[in-house]
């Protein structure tokens, strides 16, 4: 009567976890007592990392029934995408997940390359890595710093956070111009070349970041309240996340090896050694460790590929920027960006512009089980689990 | 993996009434794809999904293209008698591609780590008949990005256990990502009490002085 998810098809679905049995108090006669209340979280709620709402149906504190609502940021970026030309697209990319625009580039530069038959030179592949690993030490590091804030700790942990991020953007400002929207790769390479003082730089802030970790490990692994509210909260199952589309540090929390730089291995990632860290059971405190694991994983990344970076051009020389006309066909490329796997698809008809233009937003898809991971918690954990699935309202909405 | 050639076959062998067709793709680096019939849709994914050697347990992507209807021109050599002379003239012909609306899905397998297989199937026309057997059923990956689909191209999945809007406000009307969509001139206008105030109050305003023009 009151489960959120009612009969879809009869067809094989893996059945929706419930933590707790709901069981809204009933009298003889079977109706609940009291009235379930409808609330509307968001979309201006400050947990809710942006505009974005759910329609939670509440039996007390307990949810039992909550469906999230899309599209207040949405601005139709595929149609936009489909009038312009292919190289103007390259700074809609940063608008997507706004916390990580040099992975949207690379993913966007990646499908192009690949429709046009473009090379990359190896430096350009160097520099791309250093970006994009850096990247995700600045999105897991704040997202940390959110999520700890959405269990209440105010203040404190996030500045923690932001300062180290802010160390990383001043790196992105330096190279491409702009903190957050770098527009910074192209079709067959990158657009500006590094300096030896901004590698240098670089390393210095790498090798600082351990020493960060550790002491932000220290705050937070074993604290009691993180403890208390992210162990055994909202676990999910191989088998779910893998048939719910479930891409990135959700999936691997959650026990299954898939990690696009190990599988797929583009751009030059087979190079480099490191680990992919596998959760347990999929609760938040794994979800949270597996981010964790990982920066400690992409900073040894980034000492290699600082190490090994060749001198030599930073563009390939058949790439043409203006005027660029691929020819008929149709690619998907992705990469593994810090919230999954981020796609795109792209149809050419020979045109100037894209005929069809599709992007795979990796927290839009993750938002599939919200409702399964938030049935029986109460309100205040449904805050703390979207904080966990690690969403940015500019690619949700697109 | 094997070749698209070899789950083809395979694919027919298990459902005869299947019709399954390979698409070329004219990418060299892209992937050709498997076109199949809306009524044998669900029984296909379901192969694919469930097969021991495929294993496709990750719907990646799925996407809808719209193609409207095309005009294909095509020059073709006629002979002709020509003031009693055999000619050979060139003449245009016409043929008309009639429009559809397709849904195309990336398929990957997470167990074995390969795809991936890249599946379509197509509606049989863009105005009435748009539906296609929903793979929410069989993905659940799959529920968000239909209900998009949905929402922006107007395919109507059977079987998808929720399929309302979901980017475009509720009683919207239209589908924005086809390609002959056109967006009404003004969304921002809406008449309100305020207009007929300033409709008003013009009354109380000193005629506009007339200028004249000189010749």
């Amino acid at each position: 009567m009151l489960s959120g998810r009612a009969e879809s098809g009869g067809e094989a679905v893996i059945a929706a976890q419930k933590p707790f049995e709901v069981t809204p108090k009933l009298d003889e006669s079977g109706t609940p007592i009291g009235e379930l209340l409808e609330i509307s979280m968001g979309p201006h709620h400050p947990s809710t990392h942006g505009v974005f709402r759910m329609d939670v149906t509440l039996d007390g504190e307990t949810v039992v029934k909550l469906k999230p609502v899309f599209g207040y940021l949405h601005r139709n970026h595929e149609k936009i995408g489909e009038n312009i030309s292919y190289l103007a697209t390259m700074p809609y990319t940063d608008r997507l997940d706004y916390f990580c625009s040099m992975t949207n580039n690379w993913a966007y530069a990646l499908t192009i390359e690949k429709l046009a038959g473009l090379a990359v030179p190896e430096r350009a592949e160097y520099i791309r890595v250093i970006m994009a690993e850096l990247t995700r030490l600045q999105n897991h590091t704040s997202l940390i710093g959110f999520f700890v804030q959405d269990m209440g700790a105010l203040g404190t942990p996030m500045m923690y956070a932001f300062r180290e991020r802010e160390k990383i953007l001043d790196l992105f400002e330096e190279v491409s111009g702009a903190r957050m929207m770098c527009n910074y790769m192209r079709f067959g390479g990158v657009r500006v070349d590094v300096s030896d003082a901004w590698l240098a730089q670089t390393k210095k802030i790498v090798g600082d970041y351990g020493k960060f970790l550790d002491e932000f490990e220290v705050f937070l692994n074993e604290n009691e309240i993180l403890l208390a509210r992210t162990q055994g909260v909202a676990p999910i199952s191989k088998e779910q996340a893998i048939n719910a589309s479930i891409t990135g540090p959700l999936l691997r929390a959650a026990g299954v090896n898939y990690d696009l730089r190990k599988v797929d291995k583009y751009g030059i990632y087979s190079r480099f050694e490191f680990k992919v860290p596998l959760g347990e059971t999929g609760d938040l405190y794994d979800r949270y460790m597996v981010r964790v694991l990982e920066m400690r994983e992409s900073i040894k990344i980034l000492n290699q590929a600082l190490a090994g970076i060749p001198a030599g051009p930073i563009m390939d020389a058949k790439a043409k920027l203006r005027g660029f006309r691929p020819k008929a066909g149709e690619v998907y490329g992705r990469i593994e960006s810090p919230k999954g796997e981020l796609g795109f698809y792209v149809i050419s008809d020979g045109g100037p512009s894209p005929y069809r233009y599709r992007i795979r937003p990796p927290s839009y898809i993750n938002l599939t089980t919200l409702e399964d991971m938030c049935l029986g918690r109460k309100v205040a954990d449904v805050i703390v689990i979207l904080g966990s699935v690690d969403i940015v309202l500019g690619e949700v909405d697109r | 993996m094997e070749t698209l050639e070899q789950i083809k076959s395979r694919l027919e062998a298990a459902l005869p009434s299947a019709k399954i067709e390979i698409l070329a793709n004219e990418c060299a680096a892209g992937e050709r794809s498997l076109l199949v019939d809306a009524a044998s849709g669900f029984a296909v994914a379901k192969f694919l999904r469930d097969d021991a050697q495929l294993m496709l347990d990750y719907c990646s992507n799925v996407t809808g293209v719209d193609w409207p209807d095309k005009e294909l021109t095509e020059k073709i050599k006629v002979k002709q008698v020509v003031d009693g002379v055999e000619k050979e003239v060139e003449e245009v012909k016409k043929t008309l591609r009639p429009g559809c609306l397709e849904v195309v899905f990336h398929l990957y397998s997470m167990t074995l780590k390969h795809g991936p297989v890249v599946l379509r199937m197509r509606t049989e026309n863009r105005a009435d008949k748009t539906h296609l057997p929903s793979l929410t059923p069989l993905w659940r990956g799959a529920e968000f990005q239909e209900r998009e689909i949905y929402d922006l191209y107007g395919v109507i999945f059977d079987g998808h256990p929720d399929l309302r809007r979901i980017l475009m406000w509720d009683g919207f009307e239209g589908y924005p990502m086809r390609k002959d969509y056109v967006a009404p001139d003004d969304y921002e206008y809406e008449p309100t009490p305020h207009d007929e105030v300033l409709e008003a109050a013009k009354k109380c305003y000193p005629a506009e002085p007339k200028v004249e023009v000189k010749p």
